[in-house]
């Protein structure tokens, strides 16, 4: 393709200002437009609750709520996501008390490791937030964009159920 | 990833001009399939035109009787859409089998329709591949080709399309609605991917500058009658081995239109209506089915490691026609096969 005949860097683009609603606070940023959301919130805004695992959409560590919705911060370009509201896990406890998700995780030692658990509490509460799950079939359907190499996998279902107020 | 300049559109009209001045530009949407081929130096544009912004985001019906989807309804909306959900179920359950729901949130209707076909090798650099680099060569078919087309392959390619959304598009006959430098077009559905031929680099016949504004569904939905059944190599979030769309208007017990879809065995949604004929007018049961599967798959080429897949395609053909006509469609949350 001739695509690939390009040279390997672009010299022109400057960086580009955004500015970033993340748990609440504004971020201005003069941000390169490579830089994915993850690395954004990473690197320059130094909330490294937000796991870098795959790096291309297919484990879920990475997954934050943007504007409500559950994504994958890793395959989003930071330049695309200005003036968004973005909640990490950092975001969820209020008032030194913990979200009822993250409580719910350590009632049902939902994880080992803990490196997918930042991912698996932002993907629960936008879970919850859609409404579309009420079985155990349908939680670990709609969770199944997050991996946990733990297998810790029933006691997260076990986790999110209290969260949702189901019975488990 | 490489370094690319970024833009933003406002409107479809300055998309098409941004991209006509820049041949090295590409779109992003919602970037879930562009974005992970960038990280693996696959796809390399100088520029990204941000089309995120233009005003292509409602589902309404048509006063033909259809529904117009904007190109930009994320995957996750469309197939929760209330619309969606009541007339076209066939299609919310395609979109639900794929990808996970944080990439439904994410990824477009018109990008889910560009993604780009499947192959590891063309994810490979290292290695020849013909989609990626023409005249480079076909690692696939004399390399590990499990997950490989059995369908409308050439010499030069048997990759496949991922997506689950467009066989059920195909099953209902979607309008592609395009525009260009030109003005706009309509594309049947059929006709918007290609088969490899010896232009592998070729996914669709999308024009250089063109884009896709919305999907329209026809009137007909098949909502009383239709499954989408996926056989994957775990129950969810893997791409289809085998999928079918089965979509049936019945008389009784006698079928007045099929719709019969597959995916995962061809560089795009395999359809033939000399299959679906053949179901019209038939009685419903094992015996219509397995002459529509038989159609379907007539001429399928099996290569090392993929030649299971035309039996699995057959099996899950009358299976997902037996779920239509019974009216019990495949679940996408349990994923017991009945």
């Amino acid at each position: 393709m001739e695509s690939r005949a390009r040279p390997d860097t672009v010299s022109k683009p400057a960086a580009i200002s955004v500015t970033l609603y993340v748990n609440g606070e504004p971020s201005k940023l003069a941000i390169a437009p490579w830089t994915t959301l993850l690395d954004a919130l990473r690197d320059r805004l130094h909330l490294t609750g937000t796991k870098k695992g795959c790096d291309h959409g297919q484990c879920g560590a990475c997954t934050v709520l943007i504007d409500g919705r559950r994504v994958n911060s890793c395959l989003t370009l930071a330049v695309m996501k200005d003036g968004a509201r973005i909640t990490t896990v950092e975001g969820f406890a209020a008032d030194g008390s913990l979200h009822p998700l993250q409580q719910a995780f350590i009632d049902h030692d939902a994880f080992q490791c803990g490196y997918c658990t930042p991912g698996q509490i932002c993907s629960a509460a936008g879970l919850i937030a859609e409404g579309k799950a009420k079985t155990a079939d349908e939680i670990r359907e709609l969770m199944s964009g997050n991996i946990c190499r733990c297998g810790a996998y029933p006691n997260i279902v076990a986790a999110i159920q209290q969260a949702m107020g189901a019975k488990t | 990833m490489i370094n690319f300049e970024y833009a933003r559109a406002t409107d479809v009209a300055d998309a098409i001009r941004q991209m006509a001045a820049d041949p090295a530009a590409k779109f992003i949407a919602g970037g879930t399939n562009l974005i992970d081929l960038m990280k693996y130096d696959v796809e390399r544009p100088m520029r990204l035109i941000d089309i995120t912004h233009l005003p292509l985001k409602t589902v309404d019906e048509t006063a033909g009787g259809g529904v117009r989807v904007g190109a930009l309804v994320p995957n996750s909306d469309l197939a929760y859409h209330p619309l969606i959900e009541k007339r076209y179920p066939l299609l919310s359950s395609a979109i639900l089998a794929g990808a996970s729901q944080q990439l439904r949130n994410m990824a477009s209707t018109g990008g889910n329709l560009l993604q780009r076909t499947r192959c590891f090798y063309f994810y490979d650099v290292a290695t020849p591949c013909n989609k990626r680099e023409p005249g480079s060569g076909c690692s696939a078919i004399n390399g590990i080709n499990r997950i490989n087309a059995v369908l409308g392959t050439s010499e030069s390619c048997i990759a496949t399309h991922p997506s689950d959304m467009c066989v059920a598009l195909a099953a209902l006959e979607a309008k592609v609605h395009v525009a260009g430098a030109a003005g706009e077009r309509t594309i049947a559905f059929d006709d918007f991917h290609r088969l490899p031929g010896d232009t592998p680099q070729l996914d669709n016949n999308l024009q250089p500058n063109e884009i896709i504004t919305a999907i329209e569904l026809p009137a007909r939905g098949f909502a009383g009658n239709y499954s989408y059944l996926k056989i994957r190599d775990r129950l969810s979030y893997a791409f289809a081995l085998v999928s079918v769309a089965a979509a049936l208007e019945l008389d009784g017990g006698r079928i007045k239109e099929a719709r019969l879809a597959l995916g995962g065995v061809a560089h795009k949604p395999w359809r033939r209506p000399e299959a679906e004929a053949a179901l019209r007018d038939q009685a419903v049961g094992s015996n219509a089915f397995a002459k529509a599967a038989d159609i379907l798959l007539g001429g399928a080429k099996g290569f090392a490691h993929n030649a299971f897949k035309i039996d699995l395609a057959r099996r899950a053909i009358i299976r997902t026609l037996t779920q239509a006509a019974n009216g019990t469609p495949q679940t996408q949350s349990s994923k017991k096969i009945r």
